[in-house]
């Protein structure tokens, strides 16, 4: 039996972790296992004041248990990749490890009030948007699908915590990998 | 439809190079990485780039302007974006003085770069449609449009593009299939007649009776039914070039009149009194060895010297099995195109299917393979399966031993006769699954006198 792993760095409440868990269980429908992982300070870039993603998806690849499908972490550190000025996550594409961040998915980044809600459903979104790179799935064309490119918060807005049905049937066609 | 294009990534840096591939792939493209200009080089030779994304500052003695002049010179239609951590104004102006498309500075806005690619896409899938639409409308073909890797083939573009500009006659031989009439046309369109017509007769196709007046016009009145006066295709020709395919099969009354109009230039309608002069060069082509032939007596020596000035031999696929990967990529990413089919690649099992398959009817059987394979194909990739029907038409199919006494004549006959009752008589489809072209099978159902 293969699970997905969900995997919070220590600075993730345990209440976004299992929001994260929950969610990938209920849209997938594997068995989902929790796990937590060391803080991501190694990878953190001084001079950027952000934290390096490609190294993060390497100590997950070193981390990841035998019985794992796939690996998707949770951070609320900003990252990077060196050649972009941020990402909102980063997957191995059809790979096995995949992490988030929150950082940005919450309205104080931008100067305005903590706003819970908004942080949930935006999360549900990325959350899915990685997901879908580990099981194969590209950027999706149609704007409402959880994976089409967003590169600002807008545009995560105005995706839906879903994917379209085209994008659905070819996970359905991929996903069997677990099985 | 964006995932057809091919993307390279050229940087030192191998993080930043992974790490703007990775994005990109998350965005649907192919992508692949260089790590110096050199081996950018190298696989810009190898594959069809669209669009490169060209670090400037690389070490070995090949920066990114450098790469990007190399890269320009074997693919000038490509996008080139520089990227530099170390922007300047004077390196800016000189990378889009030298080409560049974009110049941008790292790290880059992932939404800069999105909408960059995006909108390079949106002009080259522009510019695909507009020349795919135009070579509909004229089927012109350059040098560039023969897709080989192959050296003699190479040697045979070279003598096209020397010879394109003269008069002399040249004689193309090849099996069908080989793409005699690609090579007429790419003679024709690199030399001083371009602008002028191309016309292509198949002499194969028409009786003796219709291709003269066919070939020469009429004057009214000439035969029944000649109502008015009609100009020939070397009228039609004149000042541009007469494409004859199947050259081989015209009778020994039209090796005549060929032979006149090859030597003075001029020549007189059905029925007509009067003499036409025209300025046409006569590019001629034949499957068969005219040479053995003209030593049986089917075919005039005089009239065999008079086109054979300059000769081109086309090797068969068989022969230059290296092109079958490139040909199986070139039709895939056209017919996928043409057929509205979302098919992106073809695994390797499949190419090594191809590359063993001896191809009988040339790169047009290929072609019509990969189409076949495309029409058939459930998800977004040619696998082995998908040229299944392959292995019937070779030996590894049911085993079938023919009449014992049959030559290979009369297998042949057989063979068309049950393929046109097959299609009802249709002569193109009938040609598709015989991998030969339409004027060979009418040549054949002429020959051996088979009833449609």
């Amino acid at each position: 039996m293969k699970y997905l792993y969900v995997a919070a760095a220590p600075e993730v409440s345990l209440e976004d972790h299992r929001m994260v868990s929950g969610l990938m269980m209920s849209e997938f429908g594997f068995p989902v296992r929790e796990m937590a992982i060391p803080a991501i300070d190694f990878a953190y870039d001084a001079a950027r004041r952000q934290y390096n993603s490609v190294p993060v998806l390497e100590m997950l690849a070193r981390l990841f248990p035998d019985d794992t499908g796939k690996l998707l972490a949770v951070t609320d550190r900003d990252l990077f990749v060196p050649v972009l000025t941020f990402v909102y996550g980063q997957a191995q594409l059809n790979g096995r490890v995949a992490v988030f961040s929150l950082a940005r998915l919450r309205q104080e980044f931008y100067g305005f009030a903590p706003d819970r809600e908004v942080l949930v459903e935006r999360a549900a979104k990325e959350a899915l948007h990685e997901a879908g790179h580990l099981f194969g799935l590209v950027h999706c064309a149609e704007r409402t699908c959880a994976m089409s490119l967003a590169t600002n918060v807008r545009q995560i807005d105005s995706k839906q915590a879903a994917f379209c049905a085209p994008c659905r049937a070819r996970l359905t066609r991929t996903k069997g990998v677990l099985a | 439809m964006k995932n057809r294009w091919q993307i390279l990534v050229v940087d030192d840096e191998e993080v930043m190079c992974e790490s703007l591939a990775a994005w990109l792939r998350e965005d649907g493209y192919l992508v692949d990485t260089a790590a110096s200009g050199h081996e950018a080089i190298d696989k810009t030779r190898q594959r069809d780039y669209a669009i490169y994304f060209v670090d400037l500052k690389m070490p070995g003695g090949m920066d990114g302007i450098e790469t990007m002049m190399q890269i320009r010179r074997t693919r000038p239609e490509a996008s080139i974006i520089i990227i530099t951590a170390y922007a300047t104004v004077d390196t800016a102006i000189t990378a889009m003085k030298e080409g560049a498309q974009e110049y941008i500075v790292k790290p880059c806005n992932p939404e800069e770069i999105s909408l960059l690619v995006s909108r390079i896409v949106k002009v080259k899938n522009l510019q695909r449609e507009n020349t795919i639409l135009r070579k509909k409308l004229s089927r012109q073909y350059v040098v560039q449009d023969i897709v080989t890797k192959n050296a003699r083939m190479h040697d045979i573009l070279a003598l096209c593009q020397e010879v394109a500009s003269l008069r002399s006659t040249v004689l193309i031989q090849g099996e069908s299939g080989t793409g005699k009439e690609m090579i007429a046309r790419v003679i024709h369109n690199c030399g001083d007649r371009a602008q002028k017509p191309m016309v292509s007769v198949s002499c194969a196709s028409l009786a003796e009776t219709l291709l003269e007046p066919e070939l020469f016009g009429y004057e009214r009145g000439a035969f029944t039914g000649a109502g008015e006066q009609k100009r020939g295709k070397f009228e039609l020709a004149d000042g541009g070039t007469i494409f004859l395919d199947e050259i081989g099969d015209i009778s020994a009354k039209l090796q005549v009149d060929l032979l006149r109009v090859l030597q003075e230039r001029s020549f007189y309608r059905v029925g007509g009194s009067q003499e036409v002069r025209v300025d046409v060069r006569v590019i001629a082509a034949t499957h068969v060895n005219l040479q053995q032939a003209v030593s049986e007596g089917k075919f005039r020596e005089d009239l065999y010297y008079r086109l054979n000035v300059i000769e081109i031999r086309i090797p068969p696929l068989r022969e230059r099995r290296e092109d079958v990967p490139l040909l199986a990529r070139h039709f895939l990413e056209r017919l996928s195109h043409e057929l509205g089919k979302d098919v992106r690649d073809i695994s390797e099992g499949a190419l090594k299917l191809l590359m063993d398959y001896n191809w009988p009817g040339n790169v047009r059987e290929l072609e019509n393979s990969i189409e076949r394979a495309i029409v058939t194909c459930k998800n977004h990739e040619l696998t082995e399966d998908s040229f299944a029907f392959l292995a019937m038409n070779g030996s590894a199919g049911r085993v079938w031993t023919p009449p014992a006494g049959m030559s290979l004549s009369e297998m042949e006959k057989v063979l068309i006769i049950s393929t046109l009752q097959r299609t009802n008589g249709n002569i193109k489809e009938s040609a598709g699954i015989l991998g030969i072209d339409r004027s060979t099978l009418y040549e054949k159902i002429k020959r051996y006198e088979i009833s449609r």
